[in-house]
């Protein structure tokens, strides 16, 4: 099981005013229910995540428990529970990329960071995904930060990079 | 009504059966293992598939409605060979710790598993690991031995109404679990045990605590006290192979004394000392223009909701402690008192059919001699689980009869372990009180019987009483919704969190999905308890005179300062979060 990260919740009374406007909206366009999904991509539209408070909310309103939010939301894989980093770190898990070693990459990566695919550190610097083919498989095994791009990635050279963004 | 075969015999059924009612009608069984009558009917683990003339592949039969003409074989090899791959689908991601396990020969997959012949290794690879939850004092949660069949999801969601554990995530990262991963003494659970009771297999089950018992039955300094709820003697015969429904109680009591207790005591007495506190509250009350409906406060899995879910309607609790901890701190008060002995010395078991008491002993406010009234609760399985580890003979065993003076009860008492029996044994008494004449008829029928919501309208010398019964929370929660709304006038509440109340608790006999199908177990447990109580001789709480007399040597009278100090608490509001 994914470790749980604690990560602070800056919420603004302005975004909860918007949600609650959007799953009223909701309730009148809709009806009672069938809403959970739909809920739930407007929540993530309006705070980039869905973090425990904004699935409590959600819960609320939609008249369901917490647990089953928590169900649903990660149940689909476009809902993320983290916010992303300052630095999004990507790994391509690509066929390219894997037999090239990519795996090792990721793990290290993880290990290194205290965090696993999906997830954001605690002081909300990095966040990690793994990825599909970014197009560059000649480069195989393939990691980008942000924008910045990585070629032939072992795994030694992961903390070295992760450095650069740490200062 | 539609025409089909199954295995060549011709059947007729009503349109809409499915294909695993028709099949029974028909004399064949087909084996289920999600499939749980009226609560989880979602065709989900694929055992009960069987084959259809004309259809492209397998279907579930416990989902799949039958058509005119249907012509179905439910013991085809096709049919048996999926089945086996199935289950030995489900072994290989299974804590296979069946010699040790608690549910092992009453394990739904255990049984299908020897029935299929099948081989628990046949499919090795990565196994799901999960750390089991050991975060309460009531329940163990283990996802390794979970085969996600949902029924405990079903049973909190529709049942319960709480919803506290879902399925999250997806594939093979699938698990039960509370929100955001969080303990389940995190989440909002009412400790009821129905997730426990609809199981079919060892990842749910009771917070043991039989070593703890078996420890102070062996320490000469202390004195052991045990006693039994009302519900508990009419289900626990069936862990010795008695007929769902057989009141054991004589057995049950000498069995008792065969583990070591020192005295064997009654709930049933503290129950119907509950019905003097509780009535009196009651007359106070609606005399008094107290807060009313008055609920009552037997039910610890009622008494979590309302903290959690509906903390407004915490001033309608009666402040009556439950008949068990009434049991507990009378014997650490009045008895110790009366025989000399150190409270601290007592060691006070309550046996339950119930997980919820399992948390109650340990509520704040809830030790009137200065230590706690109850210092551990054993479920009924957790009894029979010592009786027969005991080598004790269970059905070879003379009845015998309870210890005085906290043994001796009424049938009111009886009663309490099934819904409506305590609103009927509270009649019995506040009528006589309200009225001062004795009553004529004393069976409250209309309380009676294992519907979900019932409601009744008296007329007591004038005094219009007005009641409503609930059991299962989400029968409460509609009484709870039209309450709030001031959409009623009731007098006076009686819920009980399991459906049918106690006699279902989340601490009874455990009865698989099949005999669940077959039998009604709320109706049956609760004749016995009627039964006993027809029978009884003394049926109202305040003519015991074993209460008459403790009132008379201790509390005074119903309510009185004393009774208050070790016969009432207090509630809170609890956070879900």
């Amino acid at each position: 099981m994914a470790k749980k990260i604690e990560v602070p919740f800056n919420g603004t009374k302005e975004q909860e005013a918007k949600l609650l406007a959007a799953l009223a909206q909701l309730k009148i366009d809709h009806g009672g229910k069938g809403l959970m999904i739909a809920a739930l991509q407007k929540a993530q539209d309006i705070y980039g995540y869905l973090p425990e408070p904004v699935q409590q909310i959600i819960a609320d309103e939609l008249g369901v428990s917490l647990a089953e939010v928590y169900g649903v939301a990660t149940f689909y894989a476009q809902f993320s529970l983290y916010p992303k980093g300052q630095y999004k770190i990507g790994v391509c898990l690509g066929t390219a990329c894997y037999v090239k070693g990519a795996g090792d990459v990721y793990k290290k990566v993880c290990e290194t960071l205290g965090i696993e695919g999906g997830q954001c550190t605690d002081d909300l610097r990095f966040s990690l995904d793994a990825t599909r083919c970014i197009g560059c498989c000649g480069l195989a095994p393939v990691m980008t930060v942000n924008d910045d791009v990585y070629g032939k990635v072992t795994a030694d050279q992961v903390e070295g990079i992760l450095a650069k963004y740490r200062a | 009504m539609v025409n089909l075969k199954i295995n060549n015999i011709p059947v007729q059924v009503k349109e809409g059966t499915t294909v695993l009612e028709a099949a029974k009608i028909a004399g064949i069984n087909i084996p289920t293992l999600c499939y749980l009558k009226d609560i989880n009917e979602i065709g989900a683990c694929r055992v009960c598939v069987v084959e259809v003339k004309g259809a492209r592949s397998l279907v579930a039969a416990c989902v799949y409605p039958v058509n005119e003409g249907m012509e179905v074989f439910t013991n085809t090899e096709k049919v048996r060979k999926s089945r086996k791959t199935t289950i030995e689908l489900l072994l290989s991601n299974h804590k296979k710790e069946c010699l040790s396990c608690v549910r092992s020969t009453n394990c739904e997959l255990q049984k299908l598993s020897v029935e299929y012949g099948c081989d628990e290794h046949r499919f090795e690879g990565t196994k799901s690991e999960y750390e089991p939850d050991l975060s309460t004092s009531y329940l163990v949660r283990d996802n390794e031995k979970c085969i996600l069949c949902r029924r405990c999801v079903a049973v909190c969601k529709s049942v319960q109404d709480v919803a506290v554990i879902a399925p999250a995530r997806r594939g093979f990262n699938t698990h039960v679990a509370c929100a955001f991963e969080s303990d389940l003494n995190d989440a909002p659970c009412v400790a009821c045990g129905q997730c426990i009771a609809v199981c079919p297999t060892g990842a749910l089950h009771e917070r043991e605590e039989i070593d703890d018992v078996r420890r102070a039955i062996a320490d000469p300094e202390k004195v052991v006290i045990v006693a039994a709820a009302p519900a508990v003697r009419a289900a626990i015969g069936e862990e010795f192979g008695y007929p769902i429904g057989t009141n054991v109680e004589g057995k049950m009591f000498t069995a008792m004394r065969m583990l070591g207790f020192d005295k064997v005591f009654d709930v049933n007495f503290a129950a119907d000392l509950t019905i003097m506190e509780e009535s009196n509250e009651l007359i106070d009350r609606v005399t008094n223009k107290g807060v009313l409906p008055m609920f009552t406060s037997c039910s610890p899995g009622w008494i979590r909701y309302v903290e959690y879910y509906y903390p407004e309607l915490i001033p309608n609790l009666s402040s009556c402690k439950s008949p068990m901890q009434m049991y507990g701190a009378t014997v650490k008060t009045y008895w110790a008192q009366k025989e000399g002995i150190d409270p601290r010395n007592i060691y006070v078991v309550g046996i339950m059919p119930c997980t919820a008491k399992k948390f109650e002993k340990t509520r704040p406010g809830e030790s009137a001699s200065g230590y706690p009234d109850i210092d551990a609760v054993l479920t009924t399985r957790e009894l029979a689980k010592m009786i027969k580890a005991s080598g004790i003979l269970f059905d070879q065993l003379p009845d015998s009869t309870v210890d005085n003076p906290l043994g001796e009860f009424t049938g009111a008492g009886v009663i309490f372990g099934a819904t409506g029996g305590v609103m009927e044994a509270a009649l019995r008494t506040a009528a006589e009180k309200i009225t001062g004449k004795p009553l004529d008829a004393i069976d409250f029928k209309e309380v009676r019987g294992i519907k979900g919501i019932k409601e009744a309208e008296y007329d007591l010398n004038g005094v219009k009483v007005k009641v409503a019964v609930a059991s299962g929370l989400s029968n409460a929660k509609e009484l709870c919704e039209k309450i709030k709304k001031g959409e009623c006038d009731y007098t006076f509440v009686e819920v009980m969190c399991c459906p049918g109340g106690c006699v279902n608790g989340g601490g009874q006999p455990i009865q698989d999905a099949y005999t669940r199908r077959q039998t009604d177990l709320r109706a049956k447990r609760a004749k016995a308890l009627y039964d006993e109580d027809k029978n009884a001789k003394i049926r109202k709480s305040h003519e015991n005179p074993a209460i008459q007399q403790l009132y008379k040597d201790f509390f005074g009278e119903p309510g009185s300062h004393k009774a208050h100090e070790i016969l009432h608490t207090t509630y809170n509001k609890r956070k879900k979060r």
